[in-house]
């Protein structure tokens, strides 16, 4: 399977299986792009140009296709183009999956929070219980035990403090990397973790410590300020642009090597998002911002008819990006020399299954956005228990076996989305939708472009 | 080649040989959370 597409004024071709990204002339493109618009295998790469292909691109100097022709077969025999992808084992990928280890916790060390953003998916800290509460320090070592028994032989465990806001909680997050440190080594581990945090009670204090322990700083705000305002507005119903930046700018000069990411959302009341993400980059160049996560009905959810408008902000924001490539934009990173492993690639997020989500009363759900959906409660860390049906479940899920998946150029780089707003949008976890995936391509073929900017192949 | 420029040769097939390990990070982990593109992030088991 071959996906031809312009962005940026560059012609590209990735050969979806086995990987490899051609940066093609006029002729070349429009020829491959018939060929691809044909064929799915470019079967009549094995023999001379055919004349139906010729005579559909009478623009063009017959001789000169011929000679492109030339080339793109010596592409496929090189196995770079029209490459099959029965080199995957997909035994192996799927044992793999079934071992049901898991490896990477959301704790929600608070299912409280002190801002009301519009859009919370958790219901502005709650989870739609409520019950507003923070974690104790029991429920969370159990959570660590509990991570260090599922994790098999997996060395790397990943913890992320999340909420709710987790800075409400502190004491419990302290308690939990004294622990988790303290027990790693005798049981071959390596922990890393991460925060994802609001701001609004940063101090000297918690900022140098997040700056000691945190593998990965979160720092949520949504860009402009009056953007930021309208939609995070704190439980008085003021904003909270001007309490969180000055904060946010002392954590980020104090980061050193180790990672951070201001994250914002963008939704269909403010879909120029690319004015957002320069914005924050005028704060820290490592900027994240993408779109809310809603149900069809919500009055801030991305609509269909939104995506030509969103589609051409991010071909804006790329434009802007190939200019000033200090700035480090999450979703239009793609590694494609050293990036994750087909079989990574074939399962995602690994939510159910590697990855699940822990509540302060130590209830376990697939993921941070299943929390508070008892169909989907895994088990508890209280008592021990785990519903290895339903993890498997999740395990079960991957690119073949999701069927839009199967038949899309991107399945390789997106990994089969995510199950939660799968669930959430169209009802079933095993079906993407369609909102999510055209902007999930759209900004694949930006990051690809601008990685072709970048080896200096546009001109 | 005159028509063609290659930005990067069949790294995904070459990946199978050594690959699933499963000791790289989890996605929706890195950056935020509700990202789940994969292809961004580091292969632990260089």
């Amino acid at each position: 399977m071959v996906h031809t597409f312009q962005c940026l004024g560059v012609r590209i071709a990735v050969d979806v299986n086995s990987g490899a990204v051609h940066v093609l002339d006029e002729l070349t493109y429009d020829l491959l792009s018939a060929l691809a618009e044909r064929e799915e295998n470019g079967e009549s790469l094995a023999g001379e140009l055919p004349a139906a292909l010729t005579a559909a691109l009478p623009q063009y100097d017959p001789a000169a296709l011929a000679e492109a022709w030339e080339e793109l077969r010596e592409l496929k025999q090189g196995g770079l183009l029209f490459e099959a992808d029965d080199y995957i084992d997909r035994d192996k990928a799927a044992s793999m999956q079934q071992q049901a280890l898991v490896k990477a916790l959301c704790l929600h060390v608070s299912h409280d929070c002190n801002l009301r953003c519009k859009y919370c998916f958790a219901s502005t800290g709650d989870f739609g219980t409520g019950k507003r509460m923070t974690m104790d320090i029991d429920t969370a070592k159990q959570a660590i035990d509990f991570v260090i028994a599922k994790s098999g032989n997996r060395r790397n465990i990943e913890v992320d403090f999340f909420g709710g806001e987790p800075l409400m909680a502190m004491d419990t997050v302290k308690a939990t990397v004294e622990y988790a440190r303290s027990i790693e080594e005798q049981h071959g581990k390596c922990f890393r973790f991460t925060i994802t945090t609001n701001g609004v009670l940063l101090d000297d204090e918690n900022i140098a410590y997040i700056n000691r322990e945190m593998s990965n700083a979160v720092l949520s705000m949504d860009g402009r300020k009056e953007v930021n305002d309208d939609l995070r507005p704190t439980i008085n119903g003021k904003g909270s642009y001007d309490v969180i930046v000055p904060k946010f700018k002392k954590l980020i000069a104090g980061r050193g090597t180790k990672d951070y990411y201001l994250r914002g959302t963008f939704t269909r009341f403010h879909k120029d998002f690319a004015e957002d993400v320069k914005a924050l980059a005028a704060i820290g160049k490592n900027v994240s911002v993408e779109p809310v996560v809603g149900k069809e009905t919500d009055p801030y959810a991305i609509q269909e008819s939104d995506l030509p408008e969103l589609k051409a902000e991010y071909e804006k924001l790329a434009e802007y990006l190939k200019d000033h490539r200090e700035t480090n934009f999450f979703h239009f990173n793609v590694d494609l020399q050293q990036g994750p492993c087909v079989i990574k690639r074939l399962r995602g997020c690994g939510a159910g299954c590697e990855y699940v989500a822990i509540t302060p009363d130590g209830d376990i759900y697939p993921c941070h956005q299943f929390v508070g959906n008892e169909d989907y409660k895994l088990g508890s860390v209280k008592d021990g228990t785990f519903d290895n049906s339903l993890s498997s479940r999740f395990a079960g899920l991957n690119v073949y076996t999701r069927e839009e998946c199967a038949h899309c150029w991107a399945r390789f780089y997106c990994s089969g989305g995510c199950s939660a707003s799968n669930l959430l949008v169209g009802g079933d976890i095993n079906h993407p939708h369609k909102v999510g995936c055209e902007l999930e391509r759209k900004r694949l073929e930006c990051a690809i472009a601008l990685k072709a900017i970048d080896a200096g192949m546009d001109e | 080649m005159k028509h063609i420029k290659t930005l990067n040769g069949a790294t995904l097939k070459k990946s199978a040989a050594h690959g699933g390990c499963g000791e790289c990070q989890t996605s929706c982990q890195s950056a935020c959370k509700t990202s789940c593109t994969v292809a961004n992030q580091k292969c632990e088991n260089r």
